[in-house]
């Protein structure tokens, strides 16, 4: 799934630069994560992390976990320092209106299966 | 590669002005054409003929230059223009003696030397003309612009762009091969800070960077920067006064040291037991202190070690060994220990 394609199915507005990420870039699928080591630990790459949680460090993890796509559930806005690191290292950040259990609902549906497995030992 | 189709302006921007909104959803090549000048990107040599020429020179000079259309110029001022229609209209009079400045239009559209290129791409949407003079300051003929230009002058920006990364990659992935040694190590020094949570992170983004530019292969940069993201966020949050870390990267094995001066760990092997966490609840509300970090550590790292004095500090090494295919530095082949 492209961003844009996310972007409507999470009913979401886009909250960096266009010109901050690669719109071909494929999302392989998705992973719903408040806490951090969660998604260091068994995110694999590629996938779109679903997340409560709106601080820089999500960004960090996000870029260390090779992480396509972050999406903040319930509407909810990051700090400007968030959305500037993201469009330093050109991770598009998506704001959508659904819950977490929604949202995950919602795009597996469509497509996007879970991609929270282990990571291989 | 996106669509680099410059026929019409896009749409979306027309007739609007640009907000800092409106700013923010311009793509990379749209900015491109807000930032390079219709003087870096036109034709400078010019093929020109005198209003006093005859049309069957401007037919022998099409045909000659294989161009459809010739910039009229009397002492270097543009006064009109000759495409292949006047040169038909001429024909089917049977006037090819007649001079130039009976067919030539002189009605022109002309664009700024000095203008960015979405000038030029409106004009070219607005008139439908394929090619367009270009006049500087004092309104001297200073070049031609056709849609050509523009498109190979965007691609040509996107590509130095693309060119950048790629030249330094390649420079780093030849570093170990470059300089001969017995033994050549590449030693990466940071200093972490005790709550720093603004630059939490951005050693180990910098260490990933570092090994993606050395050549290393995505897998193996994501698994050190995990495990080295775990250790600087342990450093953030349960030190004193923050440590040090020191990444030494050798085409066979990447070494990496985390250390602090306290407060040190009570029991090392609880520590490293998933789910242990002495972390504040101020911490959690952050996303961390789940007790999983040492415990993802382990699991990304072929080697570590975690010692700890309490009262003294902590010293956490983590080692990963490379196998060929992954080796840093390109192509460098080099007997394991
Ligand atoms: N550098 C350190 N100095 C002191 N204590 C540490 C350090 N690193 C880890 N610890 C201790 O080990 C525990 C487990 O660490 P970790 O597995 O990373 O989980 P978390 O950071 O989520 O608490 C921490 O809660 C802390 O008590
Ligand atoms: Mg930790």
């Amino acid at each position: 799934m492209k961003i844009s394609e996310l972007i409507d199915q999470t009913q979401g507005k886009l909250l960096t630069r266009e010109s901050c990420m690669d719109p071909d870039r494929m999302i392989k699928g998705g992973c719903s994560a408040d806490l951090m080591s969660d998604v260091l630990a068994y995110i694999q790459p590629n996938a779109v992390l679903l997340t409560g949680l709106v601080n820089p460090q999500v960004v960090r993890t996000a870029q260390m976990a090779d992480v396509a796509a972050i999406v903040f559930v319930r509407g909810k806005i990051p700090p400007a320092e968030t959305i500037q690191l993201a469009e330093e290292v050109q991770i598009p950040l998506i704001s959508s209106p659904f819950g977490m259990y929604e949202l995950s609902g919602r795009l597996h549906q469509n497509g996007l299966p879970s991609l929270e497995n282990a990571i291989e030992d | 590669m996106r669509d680099l189709n410059f026929n019409d302006q896009p749409p979306r921007f027309k007739g609007k002005v640009i907000t800092d909104q409106l700013a923010g959803s311009i793509t990379r090549v749209e900015e491109l054409a807000y930032i390079i000048r219709i003087d870096e990107v036109m034709t400078q040599k010019l093929i020109t003929i005198s209003p006093n020429a005859s049309m069957s020179d401007v037919a022998d000079l099409m045909r000659e230059k294989h161009i459809s259309g010739v910039l009229v110029t009397k002492d270097e001022d543009l006064v009109g223009l000759v495409s292949t229609e006047d040169l038909i209209k001429c024909l089917i009079n049977g006037e090819l003696s007649a001079p130039v400045d009976k067919y030539m239009s002189t009605a022109l559209v002309t664009l700024n030397s000095f203008d960015f290129l979405t000038e030029a791409l409106k004009t070219f949407a607005r008139t439908g003309l394929g090619r367009l003079p270009v006049l500087d300051e004092n309104k001297k003929l200073v070049g031609i612009l056709t849609k050509g230009d523009v498109t190979y002058g965007i691609l040509r920006a996107l590509e130095h762009d693309y060119h950048e990364e790629e030249v330094r990659r390649y420079r780093a992935s030849h570093l170990f091969e470059d300089i001969e040694s017995d033994r050549t190590s590449l030693i990466l020094r940071y200093v972490i800070k005790h709550y720093d949570f603004m630059h939490g992170g951005s050693a180990s983004s910098n260490i990933k960077k570092a090994l993606l530019r050395l050549g290393a292969n995505p897998q193996l940069a994501r698994r050190v920067g995990i495990a080295v993201y775990e250790a600087e966020m342990n450093l953030i949050i349960h030190t004193d006064h923050g440590g040090s870390i020191h990444v030494e990267i050798e085409p066979h094995q990447i070494a990496i040291y985390a250390w602090d001066d306290g407060p040190g760990i009570a029991n090392t092997e609880e520590a490293m037991k998933p789910g242990y966490s002495t972390a504040s609840e101020e911490i959690r509300e952050l996303g961390f202190g789940a007790g999983m970090g040492l415990f993802n550590i382990s699991r990304c790292v072929d080697e570590m070690k975690l010692e700890s004095e309490l009262g003294k500090g902590t010293q956490l090494t983590m080692k990963v060994f490379l196998k060929k295919d992954e080796m840093v530095g390109e192509g460098y082949q080099t007997e394991k220990e």
